[in-house]
């Protein structure tokens, strides 16, 4: 592992260069830019929209505001809190997606391996057939103890046995439940019209109607996910070398897992009841991190967390300028403008294997 | 789960390794065959209570009688007109999506690798979809759309894939974000139509045997006539490939061939049996890990996936017509109740660590 300082432009990295660390300072600087990509991309979010408002009005609604004002209102009671909403959960995602791969040392682990979402579309369910719970409002904790339940769960399940959460059991214990609860609640919605009615709905994803109450109730949690997780580089990247070495490097395996899992439970939890459960975020980010950074995850979890919620915002604008005056649902836009750009990764370079 | 207790040890220790390694191989090989033949033997009684089991209920002596042509002529239709066809169609499709999942995980070398993962059978459910939702269609014809969904999904899959030879990583993760558009397609076709109409939809996106005739029969049992014995045969190379590719080709193994029809077949097995039954979950994902458990080592048990596939849709099929009295669940609701404890009991009894199944 030599540092390289190399200045051009990583267009087609071999395997060499990608196993090689880049240097700090070029880390460092892109990281910098992606923050200010990010910062430009809140503010598009807040400036563009189904309806039109001109960007007077909207400074207006920052220092002077009128709440007799339509276009105060909407910017500030809607655009606001969705923005807010969409930088919240894309951090939550990316960072969690980065830390599950690094954890179940598998680049194919999401974020939804711990069953975060099957166990919040379960939570959903049971509380609109069972309760008549009936808006996005009235899902979110549901969808937060149902997620975080069955983490848990299924982190316990995992432990069992020989080894303590060895990533294969993870991965296995995690698909299990996933299975079993989808299953359940597959159940239920062919049973029942009116919940399923409700659920399709949900089960897509989206940002909007969320209101800044809300989003202020989830912030803590995500924040003290961020940190926990943004405290896990080293542990994963000694995890990453195997349960055996990284003993032998004298880290405590079990508990490095265990606070991995506990920083996956609360950003996942908060993010699925915020946004619905959102897929691909999760999975495919870090790729795009460990493709710029290589394989050291105390680069992977910074740079997760900022390329997330920029592909979550930018997909978020696009649902809502096509498809005026409607809108299309976060998570389906994303998978459309997200996939084709990861598509296109991947064939470009090598990828560094996990 | 190791066997050897402290005399053969002791064996062990008098006998040259030749005879060490022949020994270890024979005992493999009597696993092996045991295990694929009470396999077998539980599918064939798994059948036939399926058979025997309804709202006419007919003896399992009489059910077998019936099967070998000497039934009367009220079993006689209502085995051979009614239940044969489910039967058959779910002993076909689990074989054949636990073959193709075992193919894909030793592929790819990774335990999450399964059809359902890269988009084989998102392809056939959106086409499907886009069947039911965009034009009203229903019954046989779906099963076309999807059948052709999927082989397309998987021809641009790997189109995209393609660079200079086929890597089983960039197949996968390429697979997974076709995947994702193909999952936000179904969404928004869902959200999009009548709810009735969107249940309808549920119902084959979550996989069911109801009402399969002869007619599907037929033509999955041709298709697995000739891609089944072709995936045992070429799966032999998968062995080979596990080494990784550099240890494969110095051995003289045509790699990039091998993989190539490899994928082929995996792809066409898993579009031909979500055609028929629809994307079932968890039966691709779940058959190799418990076969390779009940063999006992790390090698492949390519016979033995398909038939715990097979035994996993047959009794979950089973439970989903006659463990609800009053609703037919689709097969698909049952497969992941019923298969989430044996994978927890793969758990909890496994002892291996690393990265296989």
């Amino acid at each position: 592992m030599s540092t390289a300082t190399t200045n051009r432009v990583p267009d087609r990295i071999d395997t060499h260069d990608a196993q090689r660390r880049r240097s700090r300072t070029v880390l460092i600087g892109g990281l910098v830019a992606a923050v200010a990509v990010l910062f430009v991309v809140a503010l598009l979010s807040v400036f563009l929209g189904t309806r039109s408002i001109s960007p007077g009005q909207i400074f207006d609604t920052f220092f002077q505001y009128d709440s007799e004002n339509t276009d105060h209102l909407v910017v500030w009671t809607l655009r606001v809190p969705r923005t807010l909403a969409g930088i919240l959960v894309g951090v939550a995602l990316g960072l969690a997606g980065a830390v599950m791969q690094g954890v179940a040392r598998n680049p194919l682990a999401d974020p939804g391996l711990l069953g975060v979402n099957a166990g919040a579309a379960l939570a959903v369910v049971c509380a609109i057939s069972v309760l008549g719970v009936g808006s996005a409002m009235g899902y979110v904790w549901f969808a937060f103890v149902g997620a975080a339940v069955v983490a848990v769960a299924v982190y316990l399940i995992g432990s069992l046995g020989r080894e303590g959460a060895t990533p294969v059991k993870l991965a296995l214990a995690g698909a299990a439940m996933t299975a079993a609860l989808q299953s359940i609640t597959t159940a239920i919605l062919l049973t029942d019209v009116a919940t399923f009615d409700k659920f399709r709905f949900w089960t897509v994803g989206s940002l909007s109607g969320r209101k800044l109450e809300l989003v202020a109730q989830m912030a803590p949690f995500i924040v003290a996910g961020v940190v926990l997780a943004l405290c896990t580089g080293r542990l994963l990247n000694a995890l990453s070398l195997g349960d055996d070495v990284a003993r032998g490097l004298g880290q405590r395996v079990a508990l490095a897992r265990g606070l991995s899992a506990a920083a996956v439970v609360l950003l996942c939890g908060a993010a699925t009841a915020l946004a619905g459960p959102i897929t691909f975020l999760g999975l495919t980010i870090p790729h795009v991190a460990r493709l710029i950074t290589g394989p050291d995850y105390r680069w992977i979890l910074p740079y997760s967390m900022v390329l997330a919620p920029i592909l979550l915002l930018v997909s978020d604008i696009v649902g809502r300028l096509v498809a005026k005056p409607g809108e299309l649902q976060v998570g389906i836009v994303m998978a459309i403008i997200g996939a084709p750009f990861f598509i296109l990764l991947v064939r470009r370079r090598k990828l560094a294997e996990l | 789960m190791s066997t050897t207790s402290e005399e053969t040890y002791a064996e062990i220790a008098d006998q040259s390794p030749v005879v060490t390694v022949r020994h270890a191989r024979q005992r493999r090989a009597a696993r092996v065959t045991s295990v694929t033949a009470v396999l077998a033997a539980v599918c064939f009684a798994v059948f036939c209570v399926s058979l025997s089991v309804g709202d006419y209920n007919i003896p399992v002596p009489d059910v077998v009688a019936t099967l070998f042509g000497g039934g009367d002529q009220a079993s006689e239709f209502i085995i051979n007109e009614l239940r044969l066809p489910r039967a058959l169609t779910a002993v076909l499709t689990g074989a054949a999506f636990g073959l193709s999942g075992a193919i894909f995980q030793t592929l790819v070398r990774n335990p999450l690798a399964s059809p359902d993962l890269i988009g084989i059978t998102q392809g056939a459910s959106a086409s499907a979809v886009i069947c039911i939702l965009g034009f009203g269609l229903s019954g046989f014809v779906v099963s076309v759309g999807a059948f052709a969904g999927a082989l397309a999904t998987a021809l641009v899959i790997y189109l995209l894939a393609w660079r200079d030879g086929i890597s089983g990583y960039r197949f996968v993760l390429i697979g997974i974000a076709m995947a994702a558009m193909l999952m936000s397609v179904i969404s928004y076709m869902m959200t999009r139509a009548e709810v009735y109409d969107a249940q309808q939809a549920l119902v084959w996106l979550t996989g069911s045997l109801n009402a399969k005739t002869w007619a599907t029969v037929k033509i999955i049992a041709w298709a697995s006539a000739v891609l089944m014995p072709l995936a045992v045969l070429v799966g032999r190379g998968l062995q080979v490939l596990q080494m990784g590719d550099d240890a494969a080709k110095s051995l003289g193994h045509r790699v990039e061939r091998s993989r190539l029809s490899l994928i082929v077949i995996a792809v066409a097995l898993a579009a031909v049996a979500t055609a028929a039954a629809g994307p079932v979950v968890f039966v691709a994902f779940v058959a190799a890990p418990i076969a390779r458990r009940l063999v006992g080592h790390n090698g492949l048990a390519l016979v033995p996936a398909a038939l715990v596939g097979a035994l996993v849709m047959l009794a979950s099929d089973f439970v989903a017509q006659h463990a609800f009295p009053g609703t037919q669940f689709p097969v698909g609701v049952v497969t992941g109740v019923v298969g989430a404890p044996y994978l927890l009991w793969l758990l909890v009894t496994t002892n291996r660590v690393g990265r296989g199944g």
